[in-house]
């Protein structure tokens, strides 16, 4: 483990993942300050939900290190779920559980894990499901939602446990143009309100506005970063400037 | 190591040979180190458990009776012939009844989800088959079927206890697993059928093509559980004198005053059962990895 001390609240250094003979990530590098939002973009297959999940520990990775506030994760000896309680992440499919009520998946973790007693959790998701305009489903099962509604609850069960790090995999991927606004501007108030997020997206006006960094990737590398202005208008890269020619008709 | 997709890349250095970091070796011996060690701790526990129980059942005052009683080298060698040919009846049995039940409960388990007006009537029947069948204790179908239908002296129709005994057991299992499938057409998303019909598929086609082929994988654990019951319930035709595996070791019992026939057939049940087991065991395995490849 290194010990060169870093501000970065998440530190990826040199990641690889594969499957089987298929190199998903190679050799990346990316660092998360506090407060930052971390856009990630690229096309299909790119790696950008693979990076997410190895974040999350969800997948063992082949070589390189993640480390979180100074502590390496990606060292099989730390257990996984003592850093999920303090990283959220969100899913393209909402990965609600049907058979609980809005407020009881919210409570879920909040209770289990946290040990909150049930009074203190509902207290917290209440709240946020009120900020979020969702107070009036809080009884309701999540089948019962649209899926703009749904993945706003799938965010603020995520927010219960006061994550310190929000990752979001194409939260909007599956919803419909209409609804993709009212996640889109949650996501915001978060990022102005100062949450640490990495998110992969299709949004590309939406990166612009709210990332403080873009990182695109192209088959498993992040091939270049930087803030959003410089990324969007003068990319360095070849391949970024055909992806953005692809993705954004107006963009010269 | 080789890199498929980067045809036409302009000097993508993808392609480089790839070493591990010193840091991922290390973390390879660790995950090793932690392998070896929950298999060890698996290992030391199992035998510790197994230990403890022959411990507990041989040190108990009346072990010596029991083993003699139940199993006596002898008896069990004695035994064997008879009982292996009544297994053979057992083994016949099941085989056929199962694919019966199969069908049989596929089509209770199509017919009481069947939504057309014409089909009510079958809609009607399959539900007082299930109730009923199900209700019955299989003992008694197979008492009241083994001795009566032979009795009644219809002309064509068989008199072979053994016959009647496997309809017995075919009308009481298909009931069964009729509502095993049924759980199963249930349990598979309205969207699906939704998205078949969308195709243009009729609901006869999506049940066919679309909703049944996915509610049968997700109910092989049940069915398989319903099958190691068939096949030990196959020994309940012995009360109507059919000489199976377990009427042979009766027999034999009964005639040397020792009940190791009884073990002797119990082994044969199980060794039937678990290779049946982790067959489905596999099945299972395969279908997941093929369809939940690369995906949560």
């Amino acid at each position: 483990m290194s010990a060169i001390p870093s501000t970065a609240l998440l530190q990826v250094r040199g990641l690889r993942k594969t499957y089987g003979d298929r190199v998903v990530l190679d050799s990346v590098d990316l660092d998360v300050h506090a407060h930052d939002v971390v856009c990630l973009i690229g096309s299909s297959g790119s790696g950008k939900s693979t990076l997410l999940r190895c974040l999350d520990l969800l997948e063992d990775v082949d070589d390189g290190t993640i480390t979180l506030d100074g502590h390496e994760i990606s060292d099989p000896l730390v257990d996984p779920r003592e850093v999920r309680k303090r990283v959220g992440m969100v899913f393209q499919a909402y990965n609600l559980f049907p058979h609980l009520s809005v407020l009881d998946n919210c409570t879920l973790a909040p209770r289990r894990v946290h040990g909150l007693s049930k009074a203190e959790a509902e207290t917290r998701a209440l709240e946020l499901l009120d900020q979020f305009g969702l107070a009036e489903h809080a009884r309701k099962h999540p089948d019962r939602l649209s899926g703009g509604q749904q993945q706003r609850v799938a965010l603020v069960r995520a927010l219960c446990t006061r994550p310190e790090l929000l990752l979001l995999d194409e939260i909007t991927a599956a919803l419909d143009p209409e609804l993709v606004g009212e996640v889109l501007t949650i996501v915001r108030d978060l990022a102005v309100a100062g949450t640490t997020m990495v998110l992969a997206t299709h949004e590309m006006a939406f990166a612009r506005e709210v990332a403080t960094k873009v990182c695109f990737l192209h088959q498993g590398r992040i091939l270049e970063q930087g803030p959003p202005d410089q990324l969007f208008t003068d990319p360095r890269e070849d391949r970024t400037r055909q992806f953005l020619a692809r993705v954004l008709p107006s963009a010269g | 190591m080789t890199d498929t997709s980067s045809a036409g890349a302009s000097g993508a250095s993808t392609g480089a040979a790839w070493t591990p970091s010193l840091r991922e070796l290390e973390r390879r011996a660790v995950r090793r180190r932690q392998r070896r060690r929950s298999l060890l701790v698996a290992s030391g526990l199992v035998a510790l458990v197994l230990l403890a129980l022959g411990v507990a059942v041989t040190s108990s005052p009346g072990w010596p009776n029991v083993k003699e009683l139940f199993f006596s080298w002898e008896h069990a060698r004695e035994a064997f012939p008879d009982v292996l040919a009544g297994f053979w009846l057992n083994v016949k049995l099941f085989l056929v009844c199962e694919v019966v039940i199969l069908v049989l409960g596929l089509l209770v388990a199509l017919a009481r989800v069947a939504r057309s007006p014409w089909l009510a009537p079958v809609r009607v029947l399959a539900v007082v088959y299930t109730d009923l069948l199900r209700g019955i204790p299989t003992l008694l179908l197979v008492l009241m079927l083994g001795f009566g239908m032979p009795a009644l002296g219809l002309q064509g129709v068989p008199i072979s206890g053994t016959f009647w005994a496997g309809v017995a057991l075919v009308l009481s299992y298909s009931a069964y697993v009729a509502e095993v499938f049924r759980a199963g057409i249930d349990s598979v998303h309205p969207s699906q059928v939704a998205s078949a019909q969308a195709l243009g598929l009729s609901r006869p086609q999506a049940l066919r093509f679309v909703v049944v082929p996915q509610a049968v994988r997700r109910v092989v654990p049940p069915l398989l559980n319903d099958f190691v019951s068939l096949q030990k319930d196959t020994a309940l035709v012995s009360a109507v004198a059919v000489f199976d595996a377990v009427f042979a070791a009766r027999d034999s019992a009964a005639y040397n005053f020792n009940y190791t026939p009884y073990v002797v057939v119990a082994c044969f049940f199980v060794v039937l059962t678990v290779p049946l087991a982790r067959l489905t065991d596999w099945l299972q395995r395969r279908w997941l990895a093929r369809e939940r490849a690369g995906q949560l």
